[in-house]
């Protein structure tokens, strides 16, 4: 098992680049999440590293080796694609032992590997079956299987997930969860879907219009977010922002807004941003209604058992909170919220300062 | 009332399609006098007379072998050569594609007049008139558009990811052209090798130039220079046409759906 | 330093398509200029003796003074004219049934295919002999048993070159047809629902919604039959031989009997390139109509 390295890929279709200065490093047996929203050029890497595509510029290597030249069967690696890609025409044993029968390894090696995979994923009497006569889930983990079976160096998701229902969904999650830490192979996943994401990886690599937004664990992307970008597309709901600039007052410092000021004496970084225009950004879950700062008009209260969603309005700004259930707030009423300071963010320029 | 109506326009349009056909074959099951007798008879005595003098004085069986040969051998060459232009086409990253779609197209549309003199010289060059060759290098070159696009129409329907998946799994392109493609590909494959073969089978104007010796004329040929002593032979040329319609009357029977898929695919569709 | 991948694969891809080019160019586009060539020449097969002088465009001004050369290319363009239209009508009725839900669809649409997959020089055959002097059907149903009534179709200028117009129709309608229902069944039938709420009559679905919709596979069938139409060979060789006094003598077969039959390689070739240039001009409008779009969307 080895981990991978991808130096500065740049890759155009026609005249339109889709990504750029794309760099990142996955270490041997680390599950790697490419996220981003669809179009943001994280298929496209999956496809580079499998050789599936030419990059423009760049170099990767997986362990020591650089493959950038090398076809995808030279490659050692694995794909799950996102409609599964079984070959109609074969079984499912035949469909997990296609690589290894490219490969001509011996018969009775074949069967035993084939064997203890299909017990592995639990579809050892779905053997002699036809794809098409499998449900989606069987499909899911035949595909997963077809890529366990040849031991490769690396393996590559493709939205494995998106193809299943709400309910199958998570318990594959946590499927591949267990799976990733009994195998301890090296994976790059790429999915739209940030509980996935966040769920599942160690690193996440988020991506927009073909460039890398932040690199990190999923608490670094949640609690640290590199950029606007990332803060918005983390988290559900979303962030809520608040446009204003930092004043200064009786020797404190204040961030203010139409819809709100508060003290920010206690982010010294905030300093040198006295007179411009920054951005307040904070979580749903982080405020709370009560005594404080923010005061504002309900719009819609929306109870979902476990807890309850507020979005609310002020100086006409719309504000989601996220809080337990037992609210008792109706629309049209106001309503003053309080911040947990944890969870207030200061972007400048789309990049974060404190 | 509509319903009826209906129903009449599809017994006539069925009846005008047969008819000329199925009197043909009737004649070819008269005996002698019945085939020039007026009022006609309508119900043949049933006599294989005409198709034992056919292959007894005509030779009809010996057309029926060139036929097979030639129309075999060009479906078979035409079909290879097809899978592997197609597979390119359809698939592969490749420069002048829309030119060489561009002149297969036009070969397809060639009157057959605007190349005969040279094709003639050239095959008389290599001595291959009146051999099987000689109409067989030509057919493959006239079937080749519709093969190509045909196979290349049916190659685009196939998912792209099950290529992605062969090919990670170790294949190279030409492993995953025979190990996935072509057997998920085989029934547009199929297809576009009864229309190649109705083709070849059906051709006419350069079997006509190229086999002037009996010994290599096909079925077609055969039958248009059929000659009696005195008269036309009726009863023999309708028991040749029958014996070199009846296998396309059935692959059309058997295979019509597939026939007319592959017919608009190559002309709709691509 | 290795090829790319992509490289790679663009040298296969040429590989592959190699064999399609060879043949293509020995037997297609290389004859096509060979015509040009040998059209330049006079070519006697009978007076090898003669050698091939070159003529420059001697063939040329003869052709253009060739009354019969004429004659063939009226015919060859009325032929077309007629059939073509009579094809696409009847095609139009066919794929109006065919695409019609009812039992026994598939035989229907096999009879209906029996006229497309017959050899030509088997339907010649056939018609010829319908058309019979003495004992065709046509004669027996408009005269009865009165054989001194009897007319020899075949021997009229009109009659014949009708006769050899009924032959293709019938032959090829069905070809037409089938081409109109492709783009017939990709009409949803969710339009056809639409325009009823709508309260749109029978006629009108046709002309607001199915006309429109099929134009451009109402123009492949043209431009294919057009096409087909133009090299009408096998109905004339065999039904007629050009005659009688040359009323079905068409352009491909007066081509045929001065190069082959007159050993005229020179001059029959002037008459090779004049075929294959008003073919590439049809079909140069066409595509101008139908539009490139339609074209580089076909694969």
């Amino acid at each position: 098992m080895t981990g991978l390295r991808i130096n500065d890929l740049k890759k155009s279709f026609d005249s339109t680049t889709v990504l750029d200065n794309i760099s990142f490093a996955v270490s041997e047996g680390e599950f790697c999440i490419l996220l981003g929203p669809s179009g943001c050029g994280k298929t496209t890497i999956l496809r580079l590293i499998a050789g599936l595509e030419q990059q423009d510029k760049g170099e990767i290597y997986i362990g020591e080796q650089e493959v950038s030249t090398l076809t995808p069967k030279e490659r050692n690696i694995a794909m799950v694609f996102q409609s599964y890609a079984l070959y109609p025409h074969l079984n499912v044993y035949e469909n997990m032992s296609f690589s290894l029968r490219i490969k001509k390894t011996p018969g009775h090696e074949i069967d035993a590997v084939v064997k203890k995979t299909a017990d592995l994923l639990d579809i050892a009497d779905l053997l002699r079956r036809k794809p098409k006569e499998l449900s989606g889930g069987q499909r899911q983990r035949v595909a997963i299987g077809r890529a366990i079976v040849r031991n490769p160096s690396l393996f590559l998701f493709d939205e494995p997930l998106s193809n299943l229902d709400a309910k199958l969904r998570t318990a594959t999650r946590v499927e591949l969860a267990k799976l990733h830490r009994k195998l301890g192979s090296t994976i790059v996943y790429v999915t739209h879907d940030q509980t996935e994401a966040m769920t599942l990886g160690q690193k996440i690599i988020l991506l927009n219009n073909g460039i890398i937004q932040q690199i990190g664990t999923p608490d670094d992307l949640y609690g640290r977010p590199a950029n606007v970008f990332v803060a918005g597309f983390i988290g559900s709901p979303q962030m809520n922002f608040i446009e204003g600039s930092v004043v200064v007052k009786d020797e404190k410092q204040f961030f203010r807004s139409p819809a709100c000021t508060i003290d920010i004496s206690n982010r010294p970084a905030l300093k040198d941003y006295i007179g411009k225009n920054i951005i307040m950004g904070i979580r749903p879950e982080f405020l709370t209604p009560d005594e404080g700062p923010l005061t504002a008009r309900i719009e819609l209260v929306e109870h979902l058992g476990s807890e309850t969603i507020i979005y609310a309005r002020a100086a006409g700004i719309g504000i989601t909170a996220r809080i337990l259930s037992g609210f008792q707030g109706r629309e049209g009423q106001d309503i003053t919220f309080s911040f947990d300071n944890k969870g207030i963010h200061f972007f400048h320029n789309g990049i974060r300062i404190a | 009332m509509r319903k009826i109506f209906f129903y009449v326009i599809v017994v006539i349009i069925v009846f005008l399609s047969l008819l000329p056909f199925l009197w043909f074959v009737d004649t070819s099951l008269k005996s002698t006098v019945e085939v020039t007798s007026i009022p006609p008879v309508l119900v043949p005595s049933g006599s294989l007379h005409f198709y034992q003098s056919g292959i007894e004085q005509y030779e009809l069986l010996h057309y029926v072998k060139n036929s097979i040969i030639v129309a075999g051998m060009t479906t078979l060459v035409t079909i290879i050569i097809s899978i592997f232009a197609g597979y390119a086409l359809a698939r592969l990253r490749m420069r002048f594609k829309g030119l060489m779609l561009g002149g297969l197209l036009i070969v397809s549309m060639f009157p057959q007049i605007s190349i005969a003199g040279p094709v003639w010289r050239i095959l008389d060059a290599f001595g291959w008139l009146n051999s099987y060759q000689g109409l067989i290098l030509p057919y493959v070159t006239l079937t080749l558009p519709l093969g190509v696009w045909i196979v290349a129409s049916f190659f685009k329907e196939l998912p792209r990811e099950l290529e992605d998946a062969a090919r990670i799994d170790g294949c190279g392109h030409l492993q995953t052209l025979f190990k996935i493609i072509f057997p998920l590909a085989a029934p547009g494959i199929f297809t576009a090798a009864i229309l190649v073969f109705i083709y070849a089978w059906n051709e006419f104007f350069f079997a006509l130039l190229i086999m002037t010796q009996k010994q290599f004329q096909t079925l077609p040929v055969g039958i248009a220079l059929f000659q009696g002593q005195y008269t036309l032979p009726w009863g023999e040329i309708a028991a040749a046409s029958t014996i070199a319609t009846v296998p396309l009357v059935l692959l059309v029977f058997l295979f019509q759906k597939r026939i007319v898929r592959g017919l608009s695919a190559g002309a709709i569709k691509g | 330093m290795r090829l790319s991948v992509i490289a790679r694969e663009k040298i296969f891809a040429v590989s592959l398509i190699i064999p399609s080019i060879l043949f293509v160019t020995v037997f297609a586009f290389y004859p096509l200029l060979y015509s040009f060539y040998l059209s330049l020449h006079r070519i006697i097969l009978g007076l090898p003796g003669l050698g091939q002088p070159f003529i420059w465009f001697e063939n040329y001004r003869e052709l253009f003074a060739d009354r019969i050369a004429l004659h063939a290319m009226i015919n060859t363009f009325l032929f077309v004219f007629l059939s073509t239209f009579f094809e696409i009508l009847f095609g139009l009725c066919i794929a109006l049934v065919i695409n019609q839900h009812f039992r026994g669809r598939g035989v229907v649409r096999a009879a209906v295919l029996v006229p497309w997959a017959i050899p030509t020089v088997v339907s010649s055959q056939m018609w010829r002999f319908i058309f019979h002097d003495k004992y065709g059907l046509v004669n027996y149903a408009i005269y009865g048993s009165q054989v001194s009534h009897y007319k020899a179709w075949l021997a009229d200028p009109v009659f014949a070159f009708s006769a050899i117009v009924v032959a293709d129709v019938w032959k090829t309608s069905s070809f037409a047809g089938l081409l109109i229902l492709a783009g017939l069944q990709m009409i949803p039938d969710e339009l056809y629902e639409a325009a009823r709420i709508d309260g749109a009559s029978a006629w009108q679905q046709f002309k607001k919604i199915t006309l429109p919709l099929i134009r451009p596979a109402l123009l492949i069938a043209l431009l294919f039959r057009t096409m087909d139409a133009f090299r009408v060979f096998d109905l004339v060789f065999v039904m007629t031989q050009g005659g009688p006094a040359d009323a079905t003598n068409v352009l491909q077969f007066y081509g045929y009997k001065k190069i082959f039959a007159e050993g005229l390689m020179g001059y029959g070739s002037t008459i090779s390139v004049l075929v294959f240039v008003i073919t590439l001009f049809i079909s140069l409008a066409y595509i101008r109509v139908l539009g490139t779009r339609l074209f580089e969307e076909r694969i």
